[in-house]
Parts: C-alpha cells; structure tokens; sequence
C-alpha cells in the first residue's frame, strides 16, 4: 500500500484497502475556522447532540477575516467562541493567541505524523508534510465529524512525485510545488494522493515540504505526503502532544502514474494570472510592474519564510510605488522575528508588519487590490478577484523573490538587486 | 431531492477551471445567508448570472468546476440562485463532496458540455444518465450517480445520513 493508502486502513480498521473503495474513517482531529466554522455549527446543532465526539480533538481557530474585520465577520466568530464555551472545545484559539491555522496546527503538535485529520478549509492538505493524511472538506462535513468522529472517503490513486537534486540558490518548496502544478495542471492530480520521493527530499526543509503539501490543493489533489525521515522526526519530537506511529510505504505499492523532478535543473517560479498553473521560470517573466508585494499565509508565513524576505531586504528599501506587507502566521513566528531583529528589518525597509490573519490571500481585509492593481504574493492563489477587484492581478512566487520585487518594483529575482 | 423526475431548465454556459472565488467571492463570506449569498452568485465571471437566472436552469462547465477553496457557500450560492444543477466535464473534488453533502445535484457528462450553449434548454433524467439537449436535438448519456452518493441524497443529506447510521448502532 502507499502511505495514503495505508493511513486509511489504519483509520478505517482495515488490513488494507484499494483505491475507489469508500471507507468510513476515525478522524484524529477536525478542525474550521471563521468562515466555515458558523455553517458547521448550524448543522451540527441540527443533530441536537449534547456533546462533541471528543472536546480535545476539534479544533477552531478564527484566522480568515480576524482581528475582525467588520460587524458579519464579529458575529461569526462570536457564534465559534460561544460554540467552544458551550462544548469545552480544548483549542479555540482567540486573537492574541492564535495563527493561520495551518501553520499553529503542527507547530502546536496538534498535529502528529500517522494522523488523520480533515479540516473545512482546502489547505488541510498541508499536515501531508508530517506524514499524516489530510484534506479539506466542507462544513457539513466537519458537522458530522464533530459529531461521530469519522468521515466518509473514496480511497484515492496516488500519484507518485519523485524528487532528485539539490536545489540552487533562491529556488525554494514554492519553487518546486509551482513548477510541478506548471506541468501538471490545475487538476493534474484531480481526486488524487500526490506522494513525494527520492532523494532530493533530503533537502528540503519542513516549512518547505509545508508549503508544498498545503498547495496539492493547487492541482486538484486530495492530498500530499511526504515520507517521514529525521527532518520529520525532529520536528514532531518536543511539541507532538499525542503519541504518533510512523507509516512507511509498502515496497510493492502501486502507483497511478509517477513523474520525476530534477530539483537542481530549476530556477525560482512565477505563476501569472488567474491560475497557479501558468507558470513561468523568473528568467521568462519579462517587465511586470508591481504595486503590492504580500508575504504570508498558510503557504509562506513560516518563520523560514520571513528570514528569506528578510535576507533580501536587510539595508534596502521597498520601491517607491509599491505596498508591501508582512504577515507572520502564528503569534509565536510574530515574536520569534522579533527576536531575530527581522521585523526591524522589514520596517526599516519601509513594509507594514501585521498581526497574523489569512487577510489578503483571499481578499479579505489587510491588502486589498484597487481595480487595475497588481500584486507579487507568497500566497496559493491568484484566481480572479482573488485579492480584490476582479480586475486587479496576483503573481504567486516565493518570499525571496517577491522580497527582491518590492524593491525593484517590478517582478525579478534577488540577484537582480545593486 | 428525487432521482425520479426529470429536470428542464435553460442553461448558463461556463468555461474551465471554474473556481469557487468566482462562484462566491470571498468579500461576501462574512455571511452564510442562503439568500445574500444567491444575490453575488458567479458575480465575478458573470455579474448577470444572479439577477436573470431562472428556477430550475442548469450551470454547464468544462473541467474541473469549482476548484479551489472547501467554501462550502459555493453549492450553498448555487442552489439558492434558483439553479437546479450543475453539469461540468470534471468537479474539484470538494466541491463535489460539498455538492452532494448540500443536496445540490451535480453530475459529470463530458460527452455533452461542449455543444451546449447558454440558453439552450435541457431536460436530465438524473435515473436514467440522460441529458436531451431540446434546443439543438441531441441526446447524450452519462454516468448515473454512484451508488453511495445517491445513497446520501436519499437519506436527505449527510447530516440525516449520519444521524440514521449513529442511531441504528
């Protein structure tokens, strides 16, 4: 069985299972936030439970339009605070204390290698760096976890990614997850496991296996999954708050397709408007003006991430027609730059440094674009309208490359800079 | 829902890669109001989808409809609007999951999106797998919906269906 394949069978309480069965399985953890959160609880009320499954394995953290942004979204995360009271929900996370979910999720060790977790949010897929099974559903689903404790899943093919090469300079997990959704499509992986291997996992880093596992999504697939090895190892030892198992893939598992990347043979990645699919190598992008630069997200908001933009950044300053804008994903990472002199650095540099939210990547509040505006962005998506006005445009890059276009102004490389 | 009649309705046609910012833009998910959510449905690829829509007319997309976020809004928007179904070459798969778990009726016949224009009529007989094009004379097949999801939709949903099976042991 492949990884995916073997985490179901676990769950289901099987010996093994095939792709296209349906199973029922034991979720781990489930978990929403504050704009799917409300429509799960209103179905979960329907079933007039008194209690949740399990109160410490939900997980409810009002990230996307908080601290909040108008009167709705204040009502909204009302509805999920009081939830939590009513039901003794363990992890709540309230502003001041919370992140993007999907980054405050496993660095909290909520989240744990062999898991099964599914989430009202596409980008659950990210857990899939741990080794864990992940995806994102809907909130009627999360209604009906919350209270059984399991979930329906069609067992998915896995597409089998194997990875060889060092990576250059500048060319980070972004790097790599974009120029695989550049080959294979937005729905490249549709209903798919996407499972990495080879040898060139070696050398990534965890905060990049996340990113690449949170944008599967990105290609259609139900999820993404790293081998667990001793980057695994030592991230989870230390903040897993559950005992983990570790599943290693059969070696006679069978794969749907199997592609192969050259880590070493890539530059950095852009992808153009509207989808994460059109793709260019930095060296093909041409003038692209710019007006706003975001770093952040579930997707590039990890600690790595900021020290990448800042390394760029450190003694030079954001153009003079362009916004940029910080976003820490978790309070932690928010002090840890702080610690490192990095948001010195980033507002030094002239850039807005936030409070964590997901605000921008999905036009919410914190950075929205103007019609005709166009943004470089750390972000996963650049669909239209996505950041703001129809009419205006994201870029999708990594946070050294959109770093190096804040100071150009136009879209370019860090080796581009005086 | 039942699988027994046969819907008609005129169709609203959509190209690939459909997303879920468009069918619902974030700027309106500070609510789940079934009703505020159908007023901006499909506002940012067709801002006259949501005031001329009629009861009963069918979304038609190529691949890979409702690709991006789990908002389950979406089909919630969709469904709302008045629409009655949607039929697409390929669903993103949460939107299919959500789809279904909703009640909103979708249904793959890649066969017969291409043809299909906006403001052709087109009657479903979701039983049977057959989409009869009436504006142009054409009749197309499709897969009927697998078992286990009809099963869903006969129980009313996921939450009924879960309610049931918890209750039965």
């Amino acid at each position: 069985m492949t990884l995916t394949e073997k985490i179901l069978a676990r769950h289901a309480g099987r010996d093994a299972v095939a792709p296209g069965e349906l199973i029922l399985a034991k979720v781990d953890l489930a978990l929403g936030n504050d704009v799917t959160s409300p429509i799960a609880i209103q179905a979960f009320r329907t079933f007039g439970a008194a209690e949740v499954f399990d109160r410490e394995r939900i997980a409810l953290v009002p990230d996307h339009f908080t601290p909040n942004k108008d009167i709705k979204s204040a009502e909204q995360v009302k509805m999920m605070r009081e939830f939590a009271k009513e039901f003794g929900v363990v992890n709540y996370f309230e502003i001041g204390r919370m992140g993007i979910e999907h980054v405050l999720l496993p660095d909290e060790g909520l989240v744990v290698p062999g898991d099964l977790v599914i989430g009202a949010d596409s980008h659950t897929c990210t857990y899939g760096a741990l080794c864990a099974f992940s995806t994102g559903v809907g909130s009627t689903d999360l209604a009906g976890a919350m209270y059984s404790g399991e979930v329906w899943l069609k067992v998915p093919e896995t597409l089998r990614i194997v990875l060889s090469g060092r990576p250059a300079k500048w060319v980070e997990g972004k790097d790599v997850i974009l120029h695989i959704i550049g080959e294979i499509g937005v729905d490249g992986a549709l209903y798919r496991a996407m499972e990495y291997a080879g040898n060139g996992i070696a050398h990534l880093p965890m905060a990049w296996r996340f990113t690449m596992a949170n944008m599967s999504i990105e290609a259609g697939a139900k999820n993404g999954i790293f081998p667990f090895d001793g980057a695994t190892k030592a991230y989870s030892d230390g903040r897993a708050k559950r005992k983990y198992e570790v599943v290693t893939a059969d070696p006679g598992a069978r794969y749907a397709d199997e592609i192969s990347v050259d880590l070493s043979a890539l530059e950095p990645v852009v992808a153009f408007p509207h989808l994460p699919e059109n793709t260019r190598p930095l060296s093909a992008v041409g003038d692209v003006l710019i007006d706003q630069v975001v770093v952040g997200s579930c997707t590039n908001g990890r600690i790595e991430d900021l020290r990448s933009a800042a390394a760029v950044l450190r003694g030079r300053k954001v153009h003079d027609g362009v916004r940029m804008i910080i976003l820490p994903a978790t309070q932690e990472i928010f002090l840890q730059a702080m610690r490192e002199g990095l948001m010195e650095t980033f507002v030094e540099a002239g850039a807005a440094f936030s409070t964590p939210t997901c605000g921008p990547c999905l036009g919410g509040h914190m950075g929205i674009l103007a019609r005709g505006e166009r943004a470089i962005s750390t972000t996963n998506r650049n669909f239209v309208g996505r950041m703001g006005h129809p009419e205006s445009e994201v870029y999708l890059s990594n946070p050294a490359v959109a770093a190096a276009s804040a100071v150009l102004g136009r879209i370019g490389g860090p080796d581009e800079l005086p | 829902m039942s699988f027994r009649e046969v819907m008609r309705g005129k169709a609203w046609k959509y190209g690939d890669d459909v997303d879920t910012d468009v069918i619902i833009p974030a700027r309106y998910l500070n609510s789940s109001d079934p009703t505020e959510l159908a007023r901006h449905c499909m506002e940012d690829i067709d801002a006259a989808f949501a005031s001329r829509v009629t009861p009963g007319d069918f979304i038609v997309a190529g691949k890979n409809f409702g690709c991006g976020s789990s908002r389950e809004h979406a089909p919630i928007a969709i469904k709302a609007s008045g629409a009655s179904a949607v039929v697409a070459r390929t669903f993103a798969r949460i939107f299919y999951r959500n789809a279904f778990n909703m009640g909103l009726p979708i249904f793959e016949a890649p066969d017969a999106v291409d043809e299909i224009e906006t403001g052709d009529r087109l009657a479903v007989d979701m039983e049977r797998g057959s989409l009869r094009n009436e504006t142009k004379g054409t009749e197309y097949r499709f897969t009927p919906i697998p078992p286990f999801m009809r099963e869903l939709v006969s129980a009313g949903g996921l939450l009924n269906y879960i309610a049931k099976r918890k209750k039965g042991g």
